[in-house]
């Protein structure tokens, strides 16, 4: 799960790391009183969460406020890949001596948080690791010792940073990895860090994402979520326990298990067609889980065929007919169903859609050579 | 021979008394598998699917029953403590199928279990199975035959696909190990590989991986400098998109990083088969024995 940038600086702060004065608005008026209030030049900021938000038009500087009112104006409710501004955080403008970056990761290879630290801020971290790799400098995180002074000044004297702001520095990378463990993160950046004309670090962008299955010890950030972040079957799918993405096929899907779910969407592309979704509706789905599925699947309107594989371990076949039967009884079904069910009771959820009039296949390669022909229209 | 678990598996179950606990012991006692003890906290002295004496903790049943290996069917946020409790018991082998653990708590018992001589399969995963000696795991035990084939895999329902298709065709599996889908796990495709290679029951390797992290190009390396069995691949996730979590909390293109192409790429360049769709794994297969 993704927090908005004014979501993770509060967060930043609160582990002690300095950001800059500012507020959230959500209409051009209130953008003009946190102007005034700040009383100083301010950076009006569109609250999206995807990158390149600055190229897209999204971030504004306002001298006065008047000027903060105008331009929260043009950013409120403009478009940025998809999606609509609904807010943004007026910050006071920062005086931009030099920008670095510095964040914190999950090294899986080397099984603990890697800090990482690099003179070249204000761009995307995968843009310097693929240009200039050097000047990324790592260090790695012991879970029982959490980061050391010395491992932050390594971080600093590796990048290069002036030793006046070494001190400074040092605290600001305890303070994310606190951050990063506190909130049990995933990803956690602040980009850029600059050092300022009054010669101070400050966070003035920042980045968090959390890791979902620990969000249940976390019910106050978990609250945070933005609605937007997820699209609406995305939004039904999590409602049910399911694992849904919307992609821009013609083929629905629906499997058991994340791995078979991949391989089914790859192999349908194999045969020359596009899947229209991931969808994993986990094992020991019940027949509701699988009518929901279903039931998420068809609502997309360019969906021309259903391809359903099962491979029945814990999930029961017979439960997974049901569902289907369920789903299809109380939908206008128009596309063709393609289906594969094979393991737990697989011959009670075949004798289940004997009836239903539904193409079946035997094997995952028929399956999905019908489905693709199907979606066609060349199978009746 | 065989990897891993097998008629010497004296089992112990934590979480035996829930609902997938106690479904899947019975499952497992079935298969053959020599289920020796049971923990609950606060169940202590109680009898679990039929005749498996229940423990309050794995040190007392690992004292009364000299279980060797353990099972762990707990819910999330009681699993890093089961797979501690587990390691500080002396236990050799934890398989943890729970799914859902968060990443830090993995950090830090992966960092504890590297102190002990536990080896942790999983987490989220179905578990490890050796035909017809032991089932240690969720997996469809009917699909599997006894044999001579190795197979390690990311996912869950894709290796039974795989191992459904090679048991179709006559062709038999030593051992089936699900190192499971999360960013951490405790056993990786590189120590499943070497285990194979030191198998003299496994004539030739199925690695099945998925988009996400760089285990499969390691795996690839090792393979390439130290394997000489033959090993057949395939990866899942050619069509996933970046940046979305496909399902498997490890299951996720960041950064341009973990691309299935990169890895078919790594494997072929290692020497390796790699199948198109799983079905053709099995013809792959074939074609080595």
């Amino acid at each position: 799960m993704k927090l908005h940038e004014y979501q993770s600086k509060r967060i930043f702060a609160k582990y002690g790391i300095p950001i800059p004065r500012g507020e959230v608005a959500t209409t051009p008026a209130e953008a003009r009183d946190i102007a005034v209030r700040l009383g100083k030049p301010v950076v009006v900021k569109s609250q999206v969460l995807v990158g390149g938000r600055g190229k897209a038009g999204g971030i504004k500087l306002a001298k006065t406020p008047d000027e903060a009112e105008q331009v929260a104006a043009q950013i409120l409710g403009m478009e940025i890949k998809g999606l609509t501004v609904k807010k943004v955080l007026v910050d006071e403008a920062a005086d931009i001596r030099s920008e670095i970056y510095l964040g914190a990761v999950l090294d899986r290879a080397a099984r603990r948080v890697a800090i990482m630290a690099s003179s070249e801020g204000g761009v995307e971290i995968e843009e310097v690791a693929a240009k200039t790799p050097e000047k990324i400098i790592t260090v790695h995180v012991h879970p029982f010792l959490g980061l050391k002074d010395y491992q932050a000044r390594n971080l600093a004297y590796g990048i290069g940073l002036p030793k006046e702001h070494v001190k400074a520095f040092v605290k600001i990378a305890k303070g994310l990895y606190n951050a990063y463990v506190g909130t049990d993160a995933s990803l956690a950046e602040i980009n850029p860090l600059v050092i300022t004309g009054e010669g101070k670090l400050l966070a003035v962008d920042g980045k968090i994402v959390l890791d979902d299955s620990a969000l249940f010890r976390h019910p106050d950030l978990a609250e945070m979520r933005d609605p937007d972040d997820e699209d609406e079957y995305e939004r039904e799918a999590r409602r049910y326990g399911l694992t849904y993405i919307h992609l821009d096929g013609e083929i629905g899907c629906m499997v058991n298990g994340a791995g078979l779910a991949m391989a089914t969407m790859d192999i349908v592309k194999l045969y020359g067609g596009e899947p229209a979704n991931f969808l994993d509706i986990g094992g020991g789905a019940q027949a509701d889980k699988v009518a929901a599925a279903l039931r998420i699947i068809l609502s997309d309107e360019r969906v021309k065929a259903v391809l359903i594989n099962i491979f029945g371990g814990i999930t029961r076949c017979d439960e997974v007919a049901r569902g289907i039967l369920e789903a299809t009884s109380t939908l206008d079904v128009r596309v063709p169903f393609v289906v594969r069910l094979v393991g737990t009771n697989e011959e009670e959820g075949r004798r289940l859609l004997a009836q239903a009039n539904m193409i079946t296949a035997t094997s995952l390669a028929e399956a999905a050579q019908k489905a693709v022909a199907a979606a066609k229209g060349e199978l009746a | 021979m065989s990897i891993l678990v097998g008629k010497e598996t004296r089992l112990l179950v934590q979480g035996i008394t829930g609902r997938e606990g106690s479904f899947h012991t019975a499952q497992m006692i079935e298969y053959g598998t020599n289920v020796v003890a049971g923990v609950t906290p606060g169940k202590g002295g109680e009898w679990a699917v039929g005749n498996v004496p229940v423990f309050d903790t794995v040190k007392e049943a690992v004292d009364a029953t000299a279980a060797n290996t353990s099972i762990i069917y707990v819910p999330a946020r009681f699993s890093p403590d089961a797979i501690l409790e587990a390691a500080d018991a002396g236990i050799e082998l934890v398989i943890c199928i729970t799914e859902g653990i968060p990443a830090l708590d993995m950090v830090s018992v992966r960092a504890f279990l590297d102190t002990t001589n536990t080896r942790l399969v999983g987490p989220n995963c179905p578990g490890v199975i050796t035909p017809g000696e032991a089932k240690v795991g969720i997996m469809p035990g009917h699909i599997h035959t006894p044999g001579p084939v190795g197979i390690v895999s990311r996912s869950g329902t894709l290796t039974y696909e795989v191992v459904y298709a090679l048991t179709a065709r006559g062709i038999g599996q030593s051992t089936a190990v699900g190192i499971g889908g999360d960013p951490i796990i405790g056993t990786t495709f590189l120590d499943v590989l070497q285990m194979f290679e030191e198998d003299p029951g496994t004539e030739q390797v199925v690695l099945i991986g998925e988009i996400g992290g760089t285990d499969e190009q390691r795996a690839a390396e090792f393979i390439a400098s130290k394997m000489t069995k033959p090993v057949v691949g395939f990866i899942a996730g050619r069509t996933a998109p970046p940046g979305k979590r496909m399902g498997h909390a490890g299951a996720i293109i960041s950064g341009g990083e973990g691309t299935a192409e990169e890895k078919i790429a790594a494997l072929k360049a290692a020497g390796v088969a790699v199948a198109s769709h799983p079905e053709e794994i099995a013809d792959l297969v074939a074609r080595n024995l």
